[in-house]
Parts: structure tokens; sequence; C-alpha cells
């Protein structure tokens, strides 16, 4: 039960940081530190006590059973996708530092281009 | 071994909260970098090495891209906020943590979880593939259409990318 | 005085030395992940990854000067698009015999390399869809700095 409230904190530390900084390379850093507690969240909801990897060996014995392997899957994809949406802001946050000279996200005050 | 996994994710946080306030952007990036190397650690004691290997090299290109392409321009921007002007950002998080907090008895506690549909691939997965690996086999044939959509997704974010940074910009070419 | 400008760019030598001899190892690390992914650990897109660091690894070792002749926008998207159109003929090859994404190759001995069915060629082309589609996003993030003139 701890260990779900951990994840929510950590969850809350990305969120924080996305609201309150003001300098371009923090709020992306916050997104990056928002999508590693969901992931984590999602581990953690399929772990089983004594429960062991899902993959089967030859020396296996058949009695100790495996952990939840759906989640698992699932958050393949995730990391994956979380790494693409990175390079997509990066690449935003550049053009806005070649057209405006600043990362201070108050100094960006013109709308049109 | 809840007791090492609670003290970890501690660790994280302590680290996901130096790299935001810190003001040095080399030193934030490599404090990120300590936060993704935890959550591959954590991932290997939850039995989970197939997301351990993903998260390790992923967690590495990210942190050459961020250096590469930003650090190289770098610059310190202060906050002018006094602490107590952002004390009722605090407060607002607190209540929402609670408030979210207490929709946590529905879940399963930890190290029991609802197994429903787990048991029909575990069971059945040597019998229908031939493959051994049961979280393979659940994203490339049980549901292949989400490894599909998975590609689209991945497709449509670097051509997305590209597409941003071909060109010099407007501004710069009428100089 | 003899300029030498091409050797300049990059970093010292030791780097560009033990260069050469560790990508081809980090390259048969990538590819040994991939094609045992239906019996261990890993699958497409850890190998995918590992594969295109070492791409990375001459880029941030040689400096992009020398090598952006060779290493260009033009390979990767040759074998990023060769990918995404394998894993999509895969799954109308299924649709031409039953349903879509059918398994059609068959089960082999199980705990061999080619068991499994459709998963060894999913691996391969979900391997060269992510590894050369961060190394043409990368590229870009390198070549955009160059036309700036930094």
């Amino acid at each position: 039960m701890l260990v779900y409230v951990l994840c929510l904190t950590m969850f809350f530390v990305g969120l924080y940081g996305l609201i309150t900084k003001k300098n371009l390379l923090k709020i992306i850093i916050s997104f990056i530190i928002m999508d590693n507690s969901l992931n984590l969240f999602f581990i953690v909801v399929g772990y089983r006590k004594d429960g062991i990897f899902p993959i089967f060996l030859k020396t296996h014995s058949t009695t100790q059973p495996m952990v939840d392997p759906v989640p698992q899957a699932l958050v393949l994809t995730s990391i994956v996708i979380g790494l693409s949406v990175t390079i997509l802001m990066v690449a935003i946050a550049l053009r806005i530092y070649e057209k405006h000279k600043t990362f201070d996200i108050t100094e960006i005050k013109n709308l049109k281009g | 071994m809840e007791g090492i996994i609670t003290l970890l994710i501690f660790l994280m946080i302590i680290a996901a909260i130096i790299s935001l306030e810190i003001k040095d952007l080399l030193s934030s990036v490599v404090s990120l970098g300590a936060v993704g190397l935890i959550l591959t650690l954590l991932f290997l004691l939850l039995q989970a090495p197939d997301v351990a290997i993903v998260q390790f090299v992923v967690e590495i290109l990210s942190l050459v891209i961020l250096i590469r392409a930003t650090v190289v321009r770098d610059e310190t921007i202060y906050n002018k906020k006094s602490f107590f002007l952002r004390l009722p950002i605090i407060f607002f998080v607190f209540v929402f943590l609670t408030i979210v907090g207490f929709s946590f008895k529905d879940l399963p506690s930890f190290g029991k979880p609802k197994y429903k549909l787990a048991e029909y691939y575990v069971n059945n997965t040597i019998k229908d593939t031939g493959a051994v690996d049961v979280v393979s086999a659940i994203i490339l044939n049980y549901r292949a259409y989400d490894t599909l959509g998975e590609v689209v997704v991945l497709f449509t974010a670097i051509l997305g990318a590209v597409l941003i940074l071909r060109k010099i910009g407007k501004s710069n070419e009428k100089e | 005085m003899k300029k030498n400008s091409k050797n300049n760019s990059g970093m010292s030598l030791i780097v560009k030395t033990v260069t050469r001899w560790t990508i081809l190892l980090i390259i048969l690390y990538g590819l040994y992940i991939t094609f045992f992914g239906h019996l261990g650990p890993g699958g497409g897109f850890a190998g995918g990854v590992i594969v295109v660091l070492s791409f990375i690894h001459i880029i941030l070792a040689y400096g992009k000067d020398f090598v952006v002749r060779r290493i260009n926008e033009y390979l990767a998207s040759i074998l990023e698009t060769t990918g995404g159109l394998m894993f999509l003929s895969i799954a109308i090859l299924g649709f031409a015999t039953g349903i879509f994404f059918k398994d059609f190759l068959g089960q082999g001995k199980i705990f061999s390399l080619f068991s499994g069915g459709i998963i060894l060629p999913a691996n391969v082309a979900i391997m060269l869809k992510v590894g050369f589609g961060m190394l043409s996003a990368f590229l870009c993030l390198i070549l955009f700095s160059l036309h700036k003139g930094e």
C-alpha cells in the first residue's frame, strides 16, 4: 500500500515541476519523470509475491507461479513511445531557441510568427 | 523484498527532486540518468527482465539526445518568485494527493494481483504459439494489433520531429 | 604549416581506435537479442535501439563533418521504411490465408531457433523500424546545428 502512495508522490513531483518551472528544459525533464512513474506503477500492480519471471525454462519447476505478464507487455510499448515524444519535444524546443534566443517561457510573448 | 523496493523508490523520488531544483543544466540531466538507472534495478527486482532491458537502453539514448542537443546552449534562469508565493501550489497538490489516495482501497493489495486474464495466457502459450517467452508471444501473437498501432504512432512522431527540423526558419531567411 | 583539418574534428585518437573495434561487437549483440526474442528476454524494441547505438557511437567519436557523407538520411529512411513495409506485409499475408495477422508459419520444435511462427520475422521488422527511426531523428538533430553554423 505504501508502494502505491510513493509512486503517486513521484507523479506529483513531476506535475509540480511542470506547473512552476520557467526553463523549457526543466519542463521536458518533468514530462520524463511523470512517464517513468506511471510505467513503474503498472509493473508494481502486476507483481506477485514469490513469483518468478514469465519465461518457461527447461529446468523450470511447475509449482512456482509466475508474475502477471500482461502489464509488462503494455509497458514495453509505452517506454518506446515515451522516447519518441521526448525527441519531438526537444525538436520544438530547439526551434523556439533559434527564433527567440532564450529558453525562458516568460520572454516568449509574440504569438504571430 | 518489499522493504528494498520501498527504499529504492524513496531514493528515486529524492533524485527526481534534485534533478528539478538544481540550477546547473548538466547536473540535472545526470540526475535524470540516476532516476532511470534506479528504475532499471527496480524492474529487475520485480521480475520483469524484458522491460528492464528496454528501459536501460532507452534511458541511455534519451540522455545522449538531451546532452548533445541542448546543454551546448547553456544558460541559467533564476526563479524570481519567493517561496511563500508557491505555497498554494503545494497545498493544492497535497489536497489532490489525499483525495486520489482515498481511491487506493479498491486496488488489490501489493503482491496479490487479480489474475483472470493472465491465467489463460500463461497456461496456453506453448500450446498455441510454440514460443517460450510469454511477453513476446503476447505482443506479437495475441495482441499484434496493438503493436501495429504502436508502429504507426512511432512513425508519426519521428515524422513530426524530422519535419520541424527540416529547413532554416522564416525569420532567419530575411537576414 | 600543413593543415590536416580532416583529422581535427571529433575526439582523440584513443577513442577513435577503440570505436573501430567495438562497433561490430555492439551490432552482433543487438542482432542476438533480436533473433532470440522468443526464447529469452529482449525482442525487437531492445535489439533495434542497441543496433542503432553503434551508429551513434561512430557519429559521436568521429565528429559530424567527417561522417555526414557516409551515414546520411537516405540510408536511414530506406531501412526504416523497409522495416515498416515488412511488418505490414506479414499482416496482410496472414489476411490472405484466413484472418488478419494469422499465424501462417506454424510452430516448430520448441526451444529451437525457428519455432514460434510469426514472431521471428516480426521481431526483425520491428528492429529495423524502431532502430532506424531513432537514427534519422538523431541525424536531424545533429544537422540542425550544422546549418546554423555553430
